[in-house]
């Protein structure tokens, strides 16, 4: 099926997804879509509250119940290397509901330098749509509001359905995995995920079933003033194969949203996840004001022997970024694979890594992380390579680079390494350079203005990661990696 | 950290003996140390990755403190019974806590070269000891606390400007007591402007089943243009415990190379903390770690430039046998305004038994751009195909083993610059890969010890 065939079947699904997916839609901007929002703060009244408006059952209730009491005994994490403004917990609405009958906004209300960036991006409004081939869960706000293509991938006894879907439908299949990777006790933000999580996405691939496309799920922040807490669960039966893509984007606001979500991932004997995530949440303006805090907490459990996990990331937007995919290669031979390019600029701060626990015998892990920053920004890489003493014959290799664009930024690598097994291999390389005044020369030299030749230097220097998007991201990453780093060198 | 609570005690009830023993301008940092020791006892201690090093089990035991300061007697040839030839130093020696020069030392110094106890330092050159002793360290941990709260003495090592040293300077620290004792032991280098001096630092400990705990602060301080080179070897026994921090400051065009080998021992914490405050100075940072049994060893590095077109160069080596644990936190620091900074950092592991455990973290902080900074870390075991090229052809496994331990270590060796202490060490790694008890036989310091 064409791209054009496909977006036309996608128009025909209905018009809540046109609205919620169209492109004008999708970039820096609120539209009006009216959302059912409970009041701002945080209680066990409001927690039973979001359980009843989902119509829940009373297990997870219990769940979200035990998660609120826990988390109310945890203080926000504070080793991170990042300058985390005091939030306001009470002052959160935590659950927003969009009525999706009402029409969205029209072109007019776009800021036009939003537009510009995205006609620069090379993303005309349909694209979106062109660019199928993939299944939208399109999730705005907390709520998904439909998804496509269920129909076709269960045929295949794929369930892809948004959490609160698969709470109704499946409740054994969640209650059996839910919590298992990242339980509520993990961290403040995995707890507070736990309590008020709204939705989210949840995928079960069957037994030797390989996912015949790309699954994917907008998520985006829209109502003003409320977080997002979503809840994405993956579970790939053994031999089952699935590609999963995320990617975000958020209105631009002045005030500042917390986005703190859950990403679980469990996979079977020969299964592979792979995941990938372009985010692009607003980032607060040059001068650090407003901007999104995503503080997410996502694993994946190799449960099963041979099989894989990867984990792909393009990270350019969010005022504040705190991320740490993560994989616990528990099976034999099992495989976990980080790749992520880390972009900041003006006065972003991102922590972000990721951590490789080896618990079974042969299992192998490869991390490679391109960190840029620019501004004032501040980028860091956090890793954590364990090997357990149980687990014999493991490998690691680590690379985590550094391109510092600006005499005022901040590049910084936390790798931790932890060997308990002699038979271990683990490597560690990383580099921190600026972008040598003889390659630019090279390409003024050669008629390519300073711009465009930073552009393109980054574009190789992230390049190796880049190749490991699936090709719907590949194309609009690389754009999106050279329009954020516009003007960011001088 | 509710262990240094007993420090305070003891300095409260014992505190005009301690101090009647001490130069004024040690016992006026009293009254800060007290405060920062009671603040850290109230925290928790600082999240290690073992046990073993954490600070408030380390200080944990019933120590006993010199206070008194009692001469304790103590078998020196027993400690240097050398034989390698071609090196001859200036020697000082430390027992316990307590500064013994060699009798031959003065005489033997040149002019502009003065080693000699801090108290005498204190109350004969003030101007050589105020400005410096406290600033470096500054009670900002609470090994620095503990150590400016309970110091009584140290040693101090001044070289006047332009003066250039050939003779190392060795200073010999031995623990001998029949009861369990915590030394409080402080060095203070100064490097004056265009000077260059190199030290040998060796710990040992005589008798075995006693618990010692050697609490030592160290802190250099190189001049524009000064060239220091400070080497530590450490060989104690399985009882001893050392906390160490090294502060160092590295003046316009200054150089400092610091190589520390822990080859036996119980429990080696040290802590190294340089600044390459000027322009174009360059530091040298290696150290080497053969633990065996359950001994356990951490290096951690903060290695901060300051100044503009610096270079730093780190290479830190670990082969741990049985059940040994090792640690390394090595971290490079680039402040703001550092351009054309130059650093790198090497931490390279091997794990050669099934109990073994290491923990390693590089890691780098860059505030500037116009920077060159790299740092590389691996853990693995002995490359088996080299293994068995070596048994092909007739090399027994345990001393193919020893070979490429050998091999692997040879970098840290070949990084000490003066070649007889280079032989010294080379020589040592051999006859502690080789399984003999690590003792100071053969070591060099014999000639100047019968001189005197």
């Amino acid at each position: 099926m064409s791209d054009k065939e496909t977006a036309g079947t996608r128009a025909n699904d209905g018009q809540t997804l046109a609205d919620a997916t169209t492109g004008d839609y999708k970039y820096g901007f609120s539209t009006d879509v009216d959302t059912d929002v409970i009041p701002a703060g945080l209680n066990e009244d409001v927690i039973r509250l979001i359980s009843k408006k989902k119509g829940e059952p009373q297990w997870l209730l219990d769940f979200r119940l035990e998660a609120y009491r826990y988390w109310l005994t945890l203080k926000p994490p504070t080793w991170a290397h990042l300058d985390i403004p005091p939030i306001d917990y009470q002052a959160i609405s935590y659950y927003a509901a969009p009525l999706p009958r009402k029409a969205p906004g029209s072109l007019d209300e776009v800021d036009p330098e939003v537009l510009d960036t995205f006609n620069r991006l090379g993303i005309p409004l349909q694209e979106q749509k062109a660019l199928a081939g993939m299944a939208v869960d399109a999730v705005m706000d907390s709520v998904s509001v439909r998804t496509t293509h269920r129909e076709k991938l269960a045929e295949m006894g794929i369930i892809f359905c948004s959490f609160s879907e698969a709470v109704k439908d499946y409740p054994d299949l969640v209650r059996k995995y839910l919590g298992k990777v990242v339980g509520y006790r993990d961290n403040f933000y995995a707890a507070l995920n736990s309590a008020v999580f709204s939705d989210g996405s949840f995928v079960y691939i069957p037994r030797g079933v390989r996912c015949p496309m790309e699954l994917s799920t907008y998520f985006r922040i829209n109502s003003a003033g409320t977080g997002q807490f979503e809840r994405t669960l993956i579970v790939a039966d053994a031999d089952a194969y699935v590609s999963y893509l995320e990617g975000c984007t958020a209105p631009m606001r002045d005030e500042n949203q917390l986005h703190a979500a859950i990403v679980e991932i469990i996979a079977e004997d020969r299964a592979e996840v792979k995941y990938s995530t372009v985010q692009n949440w607003y980032a607060g303006d040059a001068e650090g004001r407003g901007g999104v805090y995503n503080f997410v907490t996502k694993r994946g459990l190799c449960r099963g022997d041979y099989s894989k996990l990867s984990w792909t990331q393009v990270e350019t937007g969010s005022a504040i970024t705190w991320k740490y995919p993560s994989c616990v290669l528990a099976g034999e031979g099992a495989v976990g694979e980080f790749y992520s390019v880390a972009v900041t600029r003006n006065r972003q701060q991102a922590d972000t890594g990721t951590k490789m626990i080896h618990l079974g015998n042969n299992t192998r892990s490869t991390i490679v992380s391109k960190g840029i920053s620019a501004g004032s920004s501040q980028n860091s890489y956090r890793g954590l390579v364990r090997v357990a003493p149980s687990a014999s014959g493991c490998r690691n290799y680590t690379q985590c680079d550094s391109l510092l664009l600006s005499d005022h930024c901040g590049a910084h690598t936390f790798p931790e390494i932890k060997i308990g097994n002699p038979t271990a291999v683990v490597e560690h390389e990383a580099t921190t350079s600026k972008i040598s005044e003889q390659q630019i020369f090279y390409c003024n030299q050669r008629g390519i203005p300073t711009e465009e030749a930073v552009g393109l230097i980054v574009n190789g220097y992230a390049r190796e990661v880049m190749n490991k998007l699936p090709m719907e991201f590949a194309v609009e990453a690389q754009k999106l990696l050279a329009v954020t780093l516009e003007g960011s060198v001088g | 950290m509710h262990s240094l609570r007993q420090y305070i005690e003891l300095y409260r009830d014992n505190r005009d003996t301690i101090e009647a023993a001490a130069a004024v301008i040690i016992n006026r940092r009293r009254p800060e140390a007290l405060r920062a020791l009671e603040a850290f006892a109230e925290q928790p201690a600082p999240r290690t990755p073992y046990r073993e090093t954490s600070a408030d089990l380390l200080y944990a035991p019933d120590y006993g403190l010199n206070i008194g300061r009692l001469q304790f007697a103590v078998d020196l040839a027993a400690s240097f019974r050398c034989d390698v030839p071609n090196i001859s130093t200036l020697l000082a020696v430390v027992v316990n806590d307590t500064y013994r020069p060699g009798a031959l030392l003065e005489k033997n110094l040149p002019a502009g070269v003065s080693v000699m106890s801090l108290a005498r330092a204190a109350a004969e050159h003030p101007e050589w000891v105020e400005p410096y002793l406290d600033s470096l360290s500054a009670c900002a941990t609470p090994t620095a606390a503990l150590n400016s709260l309970l110091l009584q003495d140290g040693v101090m090592v001044h070289i006047s400007r332009g003066v250039r040293l050939d003779k190392p300077i060795q200073i010999v620290s031995i623990f001998n007591s029949p009861t369990a004792m915590l030394a409080v032991r402080r060095l203070l280098v100064v490097a004056d402007e265009g000077a260059a001096a190199r030290l040998l630092l060796c710990d040992h400990s005589q008798g075995s089943g006693v618990p010692y705990l050697s609490c030592a602060v160290t802190e250099i301080f190189a001049g524009a243009g000064a060239e220091v080179e400070v080497y530590g070897i450490e060989e104690a026994n399985a009882d001893t415990v050392r906390v160490s921090e090294t502060h160092a400051r590295v003046a316009d065009g200054a150089r400092l190379l610091l190589n520390g080998s822990f080859l036996s021992g119980g429990i080696s914490v040290n802590d190294y903390d340089v600044r390459l405050d000027g322009d174009d100075a360059r530091a040298d940072l290696s150290g080497l770690v053969i633990g065996g049994g359950s001994q356990c060893a951490a290096n951690r590095v903060v290695l901060r430039h300051h100044g503009r077109r610096c270079v730093s160069r780190q290479l830190f080596k670990y082969a741990l046998f049985d059940d040994a644990r090792g640690e390394f936190g090595g971290k490079i620091v680039v402040d703001e305004g550092a351009t054309g900074t130059d650093a790198e950092q090497n931490n390279r592991n091997l794990l050669v038994s099934d109990g073994a455990r290491m923990d390693s973290a590089p890691q780098l902080e860059i505030y500037c751009d116009d920077v060159r900074c790299g740092h590389g870390s691996a853990t693995g075991e002995l490359d088996a195909n080299a293994l068995f090229y070596m048994r092909q052809r007739g090399i027994p496994l345990d001393e193919a083993r020893m070979m490429l331990t050998q091999a692997f270590m040879s970098d840290v060796v070949d990084a000490v610059g003066y070649e007889p202490v280079r032989d010294r060490l080379r020589h040592l790694v051999e006859k502690r890969l080789g399984g003999e008890a690590a003792s100071c036989a053969n070591c060099s310091a014999e000639d100047s010890l019968c001189n005197r």
